[in-house]
């Protein structure tokens, strides 16, 4: 009888390992089908015209010459909109479909639409244009904690809007046949991708078919149908044609999501031993139109005594998403900044401050182990020198440390497996694959729960006519869809076991299936093959439909929540030119039981690398007379290439008192701490705090003149 | 972007016949890396494009009198990769090196690098090369953090995105044309309405050939930037020393190429709103450009 | 504009040829008067301009003749993308900045949204499906499988081409000369680190090495 739980080590024949990636092969010869690669026949384009103004009252919309020009074969205008308020350029007022792109592209600047122009407002880090309401916390009493504190610092931080800029648009291909609707989104959630969207397109919840095999990006920004979705589904019902509307670049990086600001004054309580006794910090954020909030603040060190005051700042901006670890990233800068800028006041090593007083984080002894790790990784004590006592010349190296914490505990997650009379076997379940290895770890589960090499397991996905799988957010995913594949592939096995149980004269729950072939515990000598008990099968398949039930499984160690991670960056900062090099970062990560090495790895490098983006390149700049995002493109809007993020050292922390935990998710915690981590080593280079990311040149030059 | 029709000439004669005599109207093709770009963006609407992949013997690089002689179609790629070039020009040769993308390095050419319209965003995001709205800059009230620091008293406050403009100017090469020579120096303005270019060019003329003088100049250029891949630098510095003395040019702080004395690079910078930190940026480029034209070391 | 619109081969009032000249400066255009509406066989040259509507060209696409009408405003990157296809190069940023488009022209990099598909007839075209399928990869492709140097997979395509590029010309590149290559791409999965050793890898299989 096979049993849930996770398999001890020396039975793991593939959880745990470095195991490649299936789809890599079709991704890498340009093989696979993305969402924007479709091109059914009768395919129509569609491009949305949009609001040039970032507030104003939208009188009329006309799309009459757009009609008139030949090749135009539908057209959509939010009526809705008339008489109401448009709050931000590039918002979406309507939307042509034309036989082909060009068609299309200019139709859209045919559409006419009237204005009455309002005030705008932009700036996102200004306190004066904060409104409503401070939220306010206050946890004991900061006064009595700073009139214990030996030293008292203050300090401003703050960390811009940036975007998702995710490399494949928003949008999607839809087509309504026979009152259904087939769409293939770029999305995160294709389980859920379509929920409410009936409510705007009269096709009803039953009928709507979503698949997405491959998506090129994400993080935060796609969960659901979204305008474009809704007009390119109206779209596909006016024309009758299968219809492509995705976003192109500018209102990708403009109005597809973005993850709000926060900028703030702290204040911090110290004893000369370095001791924390207070925190005090006031942000102002934006998240564009919407409601703000920043959660986790202060960060992983919560003093006793705390207060803080958060207030946001309704911006004519695009509105703000869940952007990888949302809040942890700006929080973190801000908390990390202050602390290290408390510990050189005091004349304290940085590394040696955050030990005193690792008594006011969650898992000290996490922490503790992951920065000696982190330390050793990074030469810390070669290297290490107080912000004092500064290298000679013009090129200045220092070094910064950030922690970090996330949940990760895995989300609800349906999966069938099916065992056939022919020995093979299918995996469908209705997640998606973000690039971090999602359809890979089904096959990795299943095959492992059933003593099958990798390639034995049949795995669908990206589909909603699979059993429904939470959306691919919140590092949820590993978990949710590890449980309930390991549970369908041991409750089908266990039935498999049953036949071959009276065939072997071995009582079922004494069964176990290894290396392709259905065994006597610990006796391989009374056994079968896969394939002959799979025969025993004649008259039926076995499916069986598994289920992550998250506190059960949590209770079971399937599954965990809550890990810590600590990095430490060593950068360089050309002092005649502002230019911050990034020489080495080290980045020290649990994550619970692995499920692949490789592909868990991946996702630690690739958040080290968003961070170390975040740190020195992004920032959606925003023009304050037109309020257009000027940098809406890739030129000015940067990313990190493969030369900016000097060399990465990644430790996963293994072993039997992290595995028994479970699974937890990974997509989130490494991309919180390399902004925090490079501030301070900046600041620890050159003596003094840049206090806003990113770490341009300009912002170097101007701290430093 | 709007239809257009493409012609393919054969000659200079033919490619300029069929070039109108208003800006506009039509436009010349040369490697399209950055004419595609302002086509999409809407920022020129040519009834016709005139391509020069077919005119003959606008390509190759070859030494004669005393000079080099670079075909106006020659790649940046191939242009870098010279031996010739990288001889006697090190700062040419290090300038083309620095636009660090092999893509644009393959299909960029020499003529189109002193022809590319400048990357000012308000200009890219459709409010005029001069940015002008109600009679106000936009650029003097927003941000100018990327603008000039030079020659930005008049309504232009962008900045030449040439790469070879600088160290050509500093080399003392001469712009040959469909139907003259222009010094290299003369070859930039400034332009006062959004009817002029940021060259002397005619609507309907054509670089055909530069030529350098191989004149034993130490030459070197650096250039300061965010990102060590593709991206736009904040300040190069072009400088050649000969026994005449020493010329320094600067690029990427002035709507043209800036020519600036070598002990005082920062003389006369008057600073916008937010790109002050360029002037120390200026003083460092010059600098360490004077210190690898005497090492024979461009960066 | 008469002697001009002699060479109108389209019959549209408009000339071929120096259609928007002023009267004097038309003049000199009569020269030609004889020019023929002749296109090469693939549609590379032709002695009077084509378009705006759709003109025929032949486009040689990793090693096939593909003959299509475009418009002269589908970049190179639409026609392979919308009328071929070949959708292995994507769109990203549309201004040559991400290096997503990557194809070889001739043998070189370039970025094909940023390429008149006119301007590519005639050329050597190759896209990532020409440089391997998922049954026969190249060495690049292998490498970037093995070396898990790919995530969303959606920038992907574009390093392939232009890292298959640099090593192809220089197999005994250094990392920082292979990283230059890819110095016209950008990833936004992060995926760099195993890029790096893709390219080490790919580099040492292109020797011959083991």
């Amino acid at each position: 009888m096979a049993t849930a739980a996770w398999p001890g080590k020396k039975d793991r024949s593939l959880i745990g390992k470095s195991i490649t990636r299936q789809d890599g092969p079709v991704k890498a010869t340009g093989r696979a089908k993305y969402s924007y690669d479709l091109n059914p026949p009768g395919l129509l384009w569609a491009k949305p015209a949009t609001s040039p103004h970032a507030h104003a009252k939208l009188v009329s919309i006309d799309t009459k010459k757009a009609e008139a020009l030949p090749g135009v074969k539908g057209v959509w205008k939010d009526t809705d909109l008339i008489g109401e308020e448009v709050r931000y350029i590039g918002q979406i007022i309507a939307c042509v479909a034309a036989e082909s792109e060009e068609i299309a592209t200019e139709a859209v600047a045919l559409v006419e639409a009237k204005y009455e122009v309002l005030e705008h407002q932009v700036i996102d880090n200004d306190p004066k244009f904060a409104t409503g309401r401070a939220s306010e916390q206050e946890v004991g009493k900061v006064a009595d904690g700073f009139a214990e504190a030996d030293v008292t610092i203050e300090g401003d931080y703050g960390v811009p809007v940036i975007t998702h800029c995710c490399m494949e648009p928003h949008g999607q291909v839809t087509e309504v046949r026979g009152g259904e609707l087939y769409a293939w989104p770029s999305t995160q959630n294709v389980s859920r991708w379509a929920d409410r969207l009936n409510d705007s397109v009269g096709i009803d919840r039953a009928k709507m078919h979503v698949d997405c095999q491959y998506m090129g990006g994400g993080f935060g920004s796609k969960f659901t149908y979204d305008k474009w979705g809704v007009i390119g589904t109206l779209l596909a019902k006016q024309t009758g044609r299968p219809v492509k509307l995705l976003l192109d670049r500018d209102l990708e990086l403009a109005i597809a999501g973005n993850r709000p600001s926060g900028y703030t004054h702290i204040k911090l309580g110290v004893k000369n031993d370095g001791a924390i006794t207070a925190f005090e910090g006031s942000v102002v954020g934006t998240g564009g139109g919407g409601g703000y909030r920043l959660r986790a603040f202060p960060y992983v060190f919560e003093p006793k005594n705390r207060k803080t005051t958060m207030k946001g700042i309704r911006t004519n901006r695009g509105g703000q998403r869940a952007w990888r670890a949302p809040s942890h990233p700006q929080t973190c800068l801000l908390t990390f900044s202050a602390l290290e800028d408390a510990a050189a006041k005091i004349g304290m090593d940085a590394a040696a401050f955050y030990k005193k007083n690792l008594n006011l984080t969650a898992r000290p002894d996490v922490y503790a182990e992951e920065l000696d790790i982190a330390m050793k990784m990074i030469g810390y004590a070669e290297k290490a020198h107080l912000r004092t006592k500064l290298d000679a010349g013009p090129v200045k190296r220092g070094l910064g440390i950030a922690m970090h914490t996330w949940g990760g505990l895995g989300h609800g997650s349906e999966c069938r497996v099916t065992i056939n009379p022919d020995g093979s076997v299918k995996a469908e379940i209705g997640t998606q694959d973000l690039g971090t290895g999602a359809r890979t770890v089904v096959s990795i589960i299943a095959a492992e729960t059933l003593g099958l090499p990798l390639e034995a397991i049949d795995t669908r996905i990206g589909n909603n006519a699979y059993p429904a799988s939470g959306g691919s957010g919140g590092s949820t995913t590993t978990g949710g869809i590890s449980v309930s594949t390991r549970m369908a592939a041991t409750d089908a096995l266990n039935d498999l076991l049953g036949h071959a149980a009276t065939k072997l004269g071995v009582a079922a729950d004494k069964l176990e299936a290894k290396g392709g072939r259905i065994r006597e515990m610990g006796n391989a000598a009374k056994s079968m093959s896969w394939a002959d008990a799979c025969k025993m099968l004649r008259t039926g398949s076995i499916s069986k439909t598994g289920q992550n039930n998250r506190t059960e499984a949590q209770k079971a160690g399937l599954i965990d929540a809550g890990v810590g991670g600590v990095q430490i960056a060593d950068v360089s900062v050309d002092t005649e030119t502002g230019v911050v090099t990034l020489n080495e970062m080290a980045a020290v990560q649990d994550c619970g039981l692995i499920v692949n090495m490789k592909t868990c790895e991946s996702q630690v490098f690739g958040g080290v690398i968003m961070g170390i983006t975040s740190a020195l390149f992004e920032e959606a700049l925003y023009d304050p007379t037109t309020g257009r995002m000027l940098n809406a493109d890739m030129e000015f809007y940067r990313i990190a290439g493969i030369k900016d993020v000097g060399t990465i050292k990644v430790h996963m922390m293994t072993g039997e008192e992290y595995e028994k935990r479970g699974i937890i998710g990974i997509g989130e915690p490494p991309v919180i701490a390399p902004a925090a981590a490079i501030s301070n080593a900046v600041a620890n280079a050159i003596g003094v705090r840049v206090p806003y990311l990113p770490l341009t040149p300009e912002r170097v030059l101007n701290v430093l003149a | 972007m709007k239809s257009f029709e493409y012609a393919t000439p054969r000659t200079v004669d033919e490619a300029v016949e069929q070039l109108a005599e208003q800006w506009g109207e039509t436009e010349v093709l040369a490697g399209g890396t950055d004419l595609v770009t302002c086509l999409k963006q809407g920022l020129t609407a040519p009834k016709r494009v005139v391509s020069l992949k077919a005119v003959k013997d606008l390509k190759g690089i070859s030494s004669t009198k005393g000079a080099l002689t670079i075909g106006a179609m020659t790649t940046m790629g191939e242009l870098a990769g010279n031996a010739g070039v990288q001889k006697h020009f090190p700062s040419l040769a290090t300038a083309v090196k620095n636009i660090a993308s092999p893509q644009l390095l393959s299909t960029g050419t020499v003529g189109g690098d002193l022809c590319q319209r400048p990357r000012c965003w308000y200009y890219r995001n459709g409010y005029g090369l001069l940015a002008q709205q109600d009679g106000k800059s936009l650029v003097t009230a927003g941000d100018n953090r990327y603008h000039a620091i030079f020659g930005n008293a008049g309504k232009a406050k962008f900045v030449s995105a040439s790469s070879l403009g600088p160290p050509l100017i500093a080399l003392g090469a001469t712009i040959k044309t469909s139907s003259r020579e222009i010094a290299a120096d003369k070859f930039f303005q400034t332009p006062k309405s959004e009817n002029e270019r940021e060259t002397v060019l005619n609507p309907n003329e054509i670089i055909t050939a530069i030529s350098v003088p191989l004149s034993g100049a130490e030459n070197a250029t650096y250039e300061i930037r965010h990102r060590q891949g593709l991206d736009w630098p904040y300040v190069t510095a072009s400088v050649a020393k000969t026994n005449g003395g020493t010329k320094v040019v600067l690029g990427h702080v002035a709507p043209t190429p800036w020519i600036v004395a070598g002990n005082d690079a920062a003389q006369g910078a008057k600073p916008l709103s937010g790109n002050g930190y360029k002037v120390k940026m200026v003083k460092t480029a010059v600098k360490r450009a004077l210190a690898a034209a005497s090492n024979g070391a461009s960066n | 504009m008469t002697a001009d619109e002699k060479t109108n081969m389209q019959g549209k009032g408009l000339s071929r040829r120096g259609f928007l000249k002023g009267v004097g400066a038309g003049g000199a255009v009569a020269t030609i008067a004889t020019g023929c509406s002749t296109i090469d066989r693939d549609g590379v040259v032709s002695l009077t301009p084509r378009g705006p509507e759709n003109t025929p060209i032949t486009l040689n696409i990793n090693g096939r003749r593909r003959k299509l009408e475009v418009e002269p405003r589908v970049t190179l990157l639409d026609a392979l993308r919308n009328r071929l296809d070949l959708t292995g190069a994507k769109k990203v940023c549309d201004r040559g900045t991400c290096g997503s488009c990557t194809v070889l022209v001739d043998g070189e990099p370039a970025y094909s949204c940023s390429m008149l598909a006119v301007e590519a007839a005639g050329r050597k075209i190759t896209t990532v499906e020409g440089l391997g399928s998922p049954e026969q990869m190249n060495a690049v492709q292998e490498a970037f499988v093995e070396n898990d140097a790919q995530q969303c997979g959606f920038c992907t395509p574009g390093f392939v081409v232009a890292c298959t590029s640099v090593l192809d010309k220089n197999p005994d590149a250094t990392l920082e000369e292979a990283q230059a290559g890819c110095g016209g791409n950008l990833c936004r999965c992060g995926t760099y680190v195993g890029m790096n050793q893709a390219l080490m890898d790919a580099a040492k299989s292109l020797k011959g090495g083991a």
